[in-house]
């Protein structure tokens, strides 16, 4: 197992950097909808979720497995479609409401 | 449990689309591409991971994610208005989800017995848990805060010696998860486990009771980051590195925003997190007593009308009043006119990053004239007139210039540098920091009292053609 803290420690430092260099250059208009955009992208933890939900484990770890899983998907399903939402409004003059 | 090589190359492919994802809401033009690539992400990975052939309990699944959707589709729908308080929710459920996972794995190499949770998987479990939990908490009285429920305190909650008390939990929860992660199969450890949770989420709440609206933005945004981190420290206890990268996306998200809102109030993380701003400030003994000029709605239709440049500082009382889509008819009339008007939108302005600009652009208002503070200041004294509607700090010129104020060196939108400057109040009340407000009582401010969207409507009437103007 300790054998495998170290690529997984190159991943996250590098894809931290990766996130730093693309959010700084999110337009501040964005700011909003990049935080539940952002949201709906570390509900990933519906990985985990599913995991421990789906596996042959006792069933007291599949309870806590499944309100997770429900928490989870919850804020995948609320956080694109309310980024989605949101993304639409904003226009340019020259043609309002072509990205309808 | 292993992945086999599809899984693994289903998350390498999910990876990838997520930092397509963040990478295309660089502008308004392509960030609903990045919806589509995230939504994308998600699915590869959730179906992949499903299709494990260890997941057997498939009505399970099934059951928690229709919940899932008949909870998430109409919190998706909330008025704009509300989207700070849905999203501190959000962070709440993703806190939670951390969490649960976290004491799942714990219990369950717990009974599995010694082997199955090595020291390394132990820190990732403790921090996982601690940083799920405490944004649990934490998140749901912030939403409770912004959603201004009426029994959760809106002004800062501080008493003597708060931050010790909150030192020595930390400590108490420090010593714990040391013992938990040197003897995770001790008899007692699940016992010291349960209370390290209990602790994260006494911490959440304790963290966030001291926090007044005005760090709200900030404050949001590092919720937004513990959630990302929690994630992170799932992917290291799974030893999953799409959780890992996507968690480390939505931490360092989080992280830049928290420090474009600190920089922004000229604040540093500590400050915002330990110092308690917002009290209400003490009235100032012996001052003579300051006199508002106000000015009546004909009068300031008749000053607007003649402008060449307009600029409109939004703020929380906008939100507050749902006064945006008047403020799109002002805007209609005077752009009629041949007007300019742009709008300044402070970092800060609102209870979230970015809140004016959704607002405005819920309106209808095009983006191309929401500007930024650093880009509309120089321009200021050339506009005839400052229409500030519902923001206060961020328009006080003490920041600037009295060295006693709490807002002092916050950069703020320079109104009163613009010939004529009318602020449209609710109240004669202080604003949300309990801060005095120069700009009012200055030579060329009048005040329009009243509901902001009432004020920008009776505005709009004494522009609409056919009115009867003077």
């Amino acid at each position: 197992m300790t054998a495998d803290f170290w690529p997984t420690l190159f991943v996250f430092v590098l894809a931290s950097l990766i996130g730093l260099g693309v959010i700084r250059r999110v337009s501040r208009l964005l700011h909003t909808p990049l935080m539940s955009i952002t949201n709906a992208i570390s509900a990933i933890a519906v990985v985990g979720s599913i995991i421990v939900t789906g596996s042959d484990y006792p069933l007291e770890i599949r309870i806590l497995g499944a309100v997770a899983l429900f928490a989870s998907m919850t804020n995948i399903v609320s956080g694109f479609l309310i980024t989605d939402r949101m993304l639409k409004m904003f226009k340019t003059p020259g043609k309002p409401g072509a990205e309808k | 449990m292993a992945m086999t090589g599809v899984t693994q190359l289903a998350y390498l492919v999910a990876s990838v689309l997520f930092i397509f994802a963040l990478h295309w809401m660089n502008t308004p033009a392509t960030a609903r591409r990045g919806v589509g690539a995230g939504v994308a992400a998600t699915a590869i990975a959730v179906a992949f991971t499903w299709a494990q052939p260890f997941i057997i309990h498939h009505w399970w699944i099934i059951g928690a994610i229709v919940a899932g959707f008949i909870v998430g589709v109409p919190l998706s729908l909330v008025p704009l208005t509300a989207v700070p308080q849905r999203t501190a929710l959000s962070h709440a459920f993703g806190g939670a989800a951390a969490g649960l996972v976290g004491t799942a794995e714990f219990y369950l190499g717990f009974q599995e017995g010694p082997g199955h949770l090595t020291t390394f998987k132990m820190v990732a479990l403790v921090l996982e848990c601690i940083l799920g939990y405490l944004t649990l908490t934490g998140s749901l009285l912030a939403a409770g805060k912004l959603q201004e429920v009426h029994w959760i305190p809106q002004r800062p909650v501080t008493y003597p010696g708060q931050n010790i008390v909150n030192l020595m939990l930390l400590v108490v929860a420090i010593g714990l998860a040391v013992a938990v992660i040197l003897h995770p199969t001790a008899p007692a450890a699940p016992i010291w486990f349960a209370i390290i949770i209990g602790l994260s989420l006494l911490f959440g709440l304790l963290l966030i009771i001291p926090i007044g609206g005005a760090d709200m933005p900030t404050v949001i945004a590092i919720l937004n980051s513990y959630a990302g981190l929690s994630a992170v420290a799932m992917g290291f206890a799974l030893d999953n590195r799409l959780l890992i990268t996507a968690g480390a996306l939505d931490g360092s998200s989080g992280l830049i925003l928290a420090i474009i809102m600190c920089k922004a109030m000229n604040r540093s993380f500590i400050n915002v997190l330990f110092g308690a701003f917002g009290k209400v400030q003490k009235a100032t003994v012996g001052g003579e007593a300051k006199v508002y000029k106000s000015e009546t709605v004909e009068g300031a239709a008749q000053v607007l009308e003649q402008a060449n440049l307009v600029v409109i500082i939004p703020g929380y009382g906008m939100a507050v009043a749902q006064a945006q889509h008047k403020i799109r008819e002002l805007y209609d009339q005077l752009k009629k006119r041949g007007i300019t008007v742009k709008f300044a939108i402070h970092p800060v302005a609102g209870r979230m990053p970015g809140h004016m600009n959704v607002l405005l652009a819920e309106a209808d208002i095009p983006y191309t004239d929401l500007v930024e503070m650093e880009e509309i200041n120089p321009d200021m004294p050339q506009a005839d007139v400052a229409l500030v509607v519902g923001a206060n700090d961020v328009v006080n010129p003490a920041a600037r210039t009295d060295k006693t104020s709490p807002i002092f060196g916050m950069p703020i939108i320079d109104a009163d540098k613009a010939r004529m400057v009318f602020a449209i109040k609710r109240s004669k009340n202080p604003g949300f920091a309990g801060i005095d407000n120069e700009l009012y009582f200055a030579d060329r401010t009048w005040m329009l009292f009243g509901d902001a969207k009432a004020v920008v409507g009776e505005l709009v009437k004494q522009l609409a053609p056919g009115a009867g103007m003077h």
